[in-house]
């Protein structure tokens, strides 16, 4: 074979592969690690070096034993390689011929929640492991709950260390029966198992001959043509516009990120808050101008008329609004060391919209472990719940469930700046009985402001807005 | 099933113009850092696409050490010039003159001098509340786990165990007076995604990723090009023409060459895949102490 000529069939190929993004989520010692050091040292993306220093490190702080211990070359950080835990997120890309990989390594410490939520947001997989000695315990509940709540569509149960109870087909068929019923009831459709041993490989990246009994394939077989762009929402327009390009005078274009649904050049499309109506007239990129645009596509859409739009507002087509308002509910994870205080404002960011909100009711708290509501209080780190939130200005949302883009938003904390919980939205509230009015007014007539004055004092009220400060006018 | 569908290029693509207009949008004064590197080469032109057909709403600004490779500063003003960019260039110039050099004070006191510092005096002169910077998690075990939108206190230091969640594609861009954030829209490219998109786009590189009969030496088991008469006295009867190419850039007498033919892209790739080395390994100062990286990182170095 010409070698040459092969590196360019596979850069061409190369440059097809799609995108799969997933979450892997277990216990201490699942052997999570140890699967994703196989299926990165297996898909040969593992360089000499980086093995060399492996070799001296599982030499100095190894649990391997005489197997090369994969779990060091994932602990990026100094000081979890002593604790001989990961503690954050760390994100690994390996690919294969098919497909290119993202794997955000997440621990699964009780307390970490925060992190698992935070890898999983976008995964479009989750792989959650299993001891086979164990089987499904109160941590893979909380993972799998976990999972739901953020919205992955597809789950993969791997069932490792089969090895060690003889690749016994009861013991797999009997936690695959115990998982079933905990996703059933989660209502999450796609669910995939696989009988593993990750630190021998077997049905890692080849069928093993120790599972005659299995049928389905190794898991980076599945892992590989599992489909998943259709997960997306391609039915409902939602386009938050983040920036406002005015080269020169004759060009007025909105970037942003086709959060979901499609848009075509001459589709008549709604600017809200305003509700004013205008076509699109083009979209534009570097790369030329566009027939239409998708999701997750980051472009510039002009329209036929001149319609002030600024940063945090949305397009969307007239027969399909999201919804509009200030008051809804929603399912909330409480990430800050401090815990939640219901008499603070926060800054909501809700895609490219900043505003000022309040917790206006907690419902109720989630026990990860049980499932089991509990009465509402406020939220410590790592709890989860459903409240209810009441913003300044107006939001365009739908709910998580069908929109992870406009579904998702997160609560930063005015004093500290952290990002203190996520939310995922469930419905939108009655607003007719609001009496909370975070929304300071200026009626210009009455402080006897003069109209000569009115488009500065405006401009001044957008730059305001654009940092979450919404002021009403009242001219 | 329906054929709206990205490739991984394009996906990515599509990621990192979000961060960039969302910092654009965001902060009273960014800045992107530019190592003239290729991980910088492809940042600049993911911002260049970001705005067009509008020009970009920040300036570049590039650390000179003054011991970059001569070819690196042509390539950054020429390319500066071509596409219209604003040009800042800061160096630590008391270091400089007082004579700081990676032969005479060691590559750890360099980089603290001419890199770090040179880097947050320039930050700090110019109040810029965010800085992109072209890292890529993939490089390196402490980079894996930092956000892509990177919280840096007011003495422009990083906190491992402290980030701020980052959820789906909505970025705390929150600050205080003095804070910053450092951005990375590469974070989740690798190194083959880096060349196989400056081979599709035809992005302009310097000549130095590509194999050339260079003048060369070895020191301490690295391939050092001699760049400029600063190579020390006793090097210079040793130094002989060698075929190399580099594959990452920096001062040129801590960043090894690797002996190579590759004179195009597809070449270096098939290198890539073949070699035995990681990119950073001829890097020197990433060996200097142990867990180097996060500890330059935690101080403010990228």
């Amino acid at each position: 074979m010409n070698k040459t000529l092969d590196i360019k069939a596979y850069l061409d190929a190369d440059e097809q592969k799609d995108l799969l993004r997933l979450l892997t989520a277990g216990s201490v010692d699942d052997g999570k690690s140890t699967l994703i050091g196989r299926l990165l040292f297996d898909s040969k993306k593992l360089y000499d070096d980086q093995l060399a220093a492996l070799e001296r490190d599982s030499k100095r702080l190894g649990n391997a034993g005489d197997h090369i211990d994969y779990a060091l070359l994932l602990d990026g950080l100094k000081a979890e390689r002593e604790e001989g835990i990961t503690i954050d997120v760390a994100y690994r890309y390996f690919s294969t011929n098919k497909r290119k990989f993202i794997i955000a390594d997440t621990p699964g410490h009780e307390q970490y929640t925060r992190n698992m939520i935070t890898g999983g947001s976008t995964a479009n997989l989750a792989i959650i492991l299993v001891d086979c000695r164990t089987g499904v315990i109160t941590q893979t509940r909380r993972h799998t709950y976990l999972v739901s709540l953020l919205g992955i569509k597809h789950i993969v149960l791997a069932v490792n260390k089969m090895d060690l109870l003889g690749f016994d087909q009861k013991v797999f068929d009997a936690i695959v029966r115990d998982y079933r019923q905990l996703t059933d009831h989660l209502g999450i459709e796609d669910v995939t198992c696989f009988p593993l041993s990750a630190l021998d490989g077997d049905n890692v990246v080849e069928r093993s001959p120790r599972t005659p009994w299995y049928s389905g394939p190794a898991l980076l077989d599945f892992l590989e043509t599992v489909p998943v762009h259709a997960d997306r929402n391609f039915s409902d327009f939602r386009y938050p516009v983040q920036y406002v390009l005015r080269p020169n005078l004759d060009f007025r274009g909105f970037c942003g990120k086709v959060a979901s649904g499609i848009v075509r050049v001459g589709d008549e499309v709604v600017a809200l808050p305003s509700m004013k109506h205008s076509h699109v007239k083009s979209i534009v990129t570097y790369d030329g101008a566009l027939q239409e645009a998708f999701p997750p596509q980051s472009v510039t859409i002009t329209l036929e008329d001149e319609i002030d739009i600024s940063r945090g507002e949305m397009l969307v087509h007239p027969d399909n609004l999201p919804h509009i308002g200030r008051h809804f509910t929603t399912m909330l994870v409480w990430m800050d060391e401090e815990p939640m205080d219901p008499s603070k404002q926060f800054f909501l960011k809700h895609n490219t919209n900043t505003t000022r909100a309040t917790i206006a009711a907690i419902r109720h708290r989630i026990d990860v472990n049980t499932l089991d509501q509990k009465e509402g209080a406020p939220f410590i780190l790592n709890e989860i719940g459903q409240v209810d939130i009441l913003t300044a200005k107006t939001l365009f949302f739908d709910p998580y469930a069908v929109n992870r883009q406009t579904g998702a938003f997160i609560l930063i904390d005015p004093i500290t700046n952290n990002t203190s919980a996520v939310g995922m939205i469930l419905s939108p509230l009655d607003e007719s009985a609001l009496e909370n009015d975070l929304v300071p007014t200026l009626d210009l007539p009455r402080l006897g402001i003069t109209s000569a004055h009115y488009d500065a004092i405006e401009a001044a009220v957008r730059d305001l807005a654009r940092q979450g400060l919404e002021v009403r006018i009242i001219k | 099933m329906n054929n709206y569908k990205l490739s991984h290029l394009q996906e990515l693509e599509a990621e990192s113009i979000h961060i960039i207009r969302e910092v654009a949008a965001e902060f009273e004064n960014p800045v992107m850092l530019y190592s003239i590197g290729k991980d910088s080469s492809v940042m600049v032109r993911l911002a260049e696409k970001a705005f067009a057909p509008g020009k970009v709403p920040f300036p570049l600004m590039h650390i000179d050490s003054k011991w970059k490779f001569k070819e690196m500063i042509q390539f950054r003003d020429e390319y500066a010039k071509k596409y219209g960019w604003n040009l800042i260039v800061e160096s630590n110039m008391e270091a400089f003159r007082a004579g700081v050099g990676p032969f005479t004070h060691g590559s750890k006191v360099h980089t603290d001098l001419m890199k770090t510092k040179a880097l947050l005096d320039a930050l700090n002169k110019y109040k810029f509340d965010a800085a992109f910077g072209g890292a890529r998690r993939d490089e390196e075990k402490s980079r894996a786990k930092e956000r892509i939108f990177s919280f840096r206190d007011q003495f422009q230091q990083w906190d491992p165990k402290n980030q701020r969640p980052e959820l789906w594609d909505i970025y705390n861009a929150r600050i205080h007076k003095g804070e910053s954030i450092r951005v990375f829209p590469l974070s989740n490219w690798t190194e083959l995604d880096i060349w196989q998109y400056i081979r599709l786009e035809n992005i302009p590189i310097v000549p130095l990723y590509y194999a050339k009969e260079r003048p060369c030496v070895e020191i301490d088991g690295n391939i050092i090009m001699a760049d400029d008469d600063r190579l020390p006295e006793q090097y210079r009867p040793l130094v002989r023409p060698r075929m190399v190419r580099f594959r990452t850039l920096g001062c040129w007498p801590l960043t090894g060459a690797v002996e190579s033919t590759a004179t195009t892209i597809e070449e270096i790739v098939e290198e890539m895949m073949t070699t035995t080395k990681s990119e950073r390994t001829t890097r020197v100062i990433d060996f200097d102490q142990e867990a180097s990286m996060e500890q330059k990182k935690r101080e403010g170095y990228f």
